[in-house]
């Protein structure tokens, strides 16, 4: 029996609180494409996807008219290119790029991830050929993502992809400066990524799954932070449960998109990421739940256990609404991509010290901040190592996504636009880690990793 | 199988009429009806039984969708799994 208190409180999250999927990725397995002849190789991919992929944007239309509930971004996640690179007997691998994009508008899919290596404790020579080629592939497509694993908590951080990544976001930037850096919007460097994220830019689609699966990702946190608001007078003990509460439902509602996506798609499901991710957008900020459970700005002293317990009790309310949960799943911080991280940089409460104090409690890392242009590589680099050592202690997946803004400094701002956003140039700590990063190197796997 | 309508908006002559039309146009049968009129707002509640519709029901959706947005209206017709999923275990 329904209840009307039930349909009204579902209508107003929808139509008041911006709730909604934040996305539908179908996770492609690769693996069968693998040709030595990269011409081939290409046509496989390409007919595979296509083959696959052709009805999720027309599916997932379907399913936002029949539950009223919109799904913001439809995308497409690949097996790591990286592992078809190292069988291709010629060194192009930005061929395999151009197919993807050309894959992705055919289908018409908002991102496809999976433009990925994955190097935790060494190279392959297709894993090279790929991360030498990333700048490249981001400025001269629009759709594609790419991310690199270049640590863990089994093996350890490989200091020598460190030492590479920061040199390619740097490049990546200066190549798509004229676009705002935006190339450097689609590359994420992870440790402890996991190989069933539906979220971009760090989206591929692990060698361990399936051939081809439907990942969800829930958003929601409009819906959070107004349950928050109307219940003024709770403790922090009834703060969480009123956020696992909401997390339920909002993940209960993925679970189901996800289910009818699967049986439509006739595709496997794989899992629902419970997520609380933001957007530029007024209401959708997961800066201002931070804030309305009493923080006067987000950054401040107390944001730390705020997100900690924010995070926590997403997952409690969320692993039970779900058969089978992944990705992620936590509350994401990325500065331009939340209207309340905006404001707390521009005016300065928020550092990027503290955001990194903050990734160590939440689901990822350091995301979509832009820093100044004039930012060495080593110091991007060293950006990276600090967050990776974060993931590997902690055994959880921790990720740099940063932006050089080439030729602005602290201050001015970028400005991406759609759900990317926008916002300020924050200060980075100058020091130098030259001779540090220039080492290179395997910090070895931590003591963490001897469980057995 | 069952879908839930929701209809909002200033009150007017028609508005029910209006909607148990589009139903009763495309096979859907209305098994209940809850409403009530706040200040001038019209607020009603429809559960219906689509199993003998005559439509897609997304296509359904987006015809009374439209129908409310050309009178000022904000009406949602939404398959009853959705509530029943967030609000039961």
């Amino acid at each position: 029996m329904l209840e009307t208190k039930d349909i009204l409180e579902t209508i107003r999250m929808i139509e008041d609180e911006n709730l909604d999927i934040r996305t539908v990725t179908m996770g492609i397995s690769l693996l069968d494409c693998i040709d030595p002849d990269i011409d081939k190789a290409c046509q496989k991919v390409y007919e595979k996807i296509v083959r696959l992929a052709s009805r999720l944007v027309p599916v997932c239309q379907q399913i936002e008219m029949e539950y009223g509930i919109p799904i913001i971004n439809k995308r497409i996640s690949v097996t790591p290119i990286a592992l078809l690179c190292g069988a291709c007997k010629t060194n192009d691998p930005v061929r395999f790029a151009v197919t993807l994009e050309k894959a992705a508008q055919e289908v018409g899919v908002n991102f496809i991830g999976g433009y990925s290596a994955l190097v935790p404790k060494g190279f392959t020579k297709g894993d090279l050929r790929l991360i030498e080629s990333i700048p490249e592939a981001l400025a001269c497509t629009e759709h594609i993502c790419s991310s690199v694993n270049i640590g863990s908590t089994k093996a350890g951080i490989n200091m020598d992809a460190v030492n590479m990544m920061g040199q390619a976001i740097k490049r990546v930037a200066e190549l798509t400066k004229d676009d705002n850096c935006i190339g450097a919007a689609k590359l994420v460097v992870f440790c402890n990524a996991p190989e069933d994220n539906p979220f971009m830019a760090g989206a591929f689609h692990g060698v361990g799954e399936a051939d081809a699966v439907i990942n969800v990702g829930v958003s929601g946190p409009g819906v959070v932070r107004s349950a928050l608001a109307k219940s003024k007078d709770l403790d922090l003990t009834g703060v969480s449960e009123l956020i696992k509460r909401t997390a339920f439902k909002i993940t209960r509602m993925g679970q189901l998109v996800a289910r009818e996506a699967s049986k439509r798609l006739q595709v496997p499901f794989g899992i629902v990421d419970l997520s609380l991710a933001p957007t530029p957008a007024v209401g959708d900020s997961v800066a201002h739940i931070l804030e309305e459970i009493g923080l006067s700005q987000c950054g401040c002293a107390g944001t730390t256990a705020a997100l900690a317990m924010l995070n926590d009790a997403v997952k409690k309310g969320g692993v039970m609404a779900s058969s089978r949960v992944g990705g992620l799943s936590g509350a994401f911080i990325p500065v331009t991509e939340d209207a309340g991280m905006i404001d707390a940089a521009r005016s300065g409460c928020l550092t990027i010290e503290k955001l990194e104090a903050m990734t160590a409690v939440c689901s990822v890392g350091l995301d979509m901040i832009n820093i100044p242009g004039d930012t060495p590589p080593e110091v991007i680099s060293a950006i990276i190592a600090d967050e990776a050592a974060i993931g590997m202690i902690n055994s959880k997946t921790t990720a740099v996504r940063v932006i050089p803004a080439i030729g602005k400094t602290v201050g001015e701002e970028l400005s991406f636009g759609g759900l990317l956003g926008s916002g300020p140039v924050m200060r980075v700590n100058t020091g130098s880690p030259a001779k540090m990063i220039a080492r290179g190197g395997q910090i070895p796997a931590p003591i963490q990793s001897l469980k057995n | 199988m069952k879908a839930v309508i929701t209809v909002v908006g200033k009150d007017c002559v028609g508005i029910l009429a209006g909607v148990s039309g589009c139903c009763a146009e495309y096979g859907i049968n209305i098994t209940e009806v809850s409403q009530s009129v706040l200040q001038e707002m019209f607020c009603m509640i429809m559960i219906c039984d689509i199993s003998k519709m005559t439509v897609d029901f997304s296509q359904f959706s987006e015809t009374v969708n439209q129908y409310g947005k050309d009178r000022g209206l904000c009406i949602h017709a939404i398959h009853e799994d959705l509530f029943n999923s967030m609000h039961r275990i």
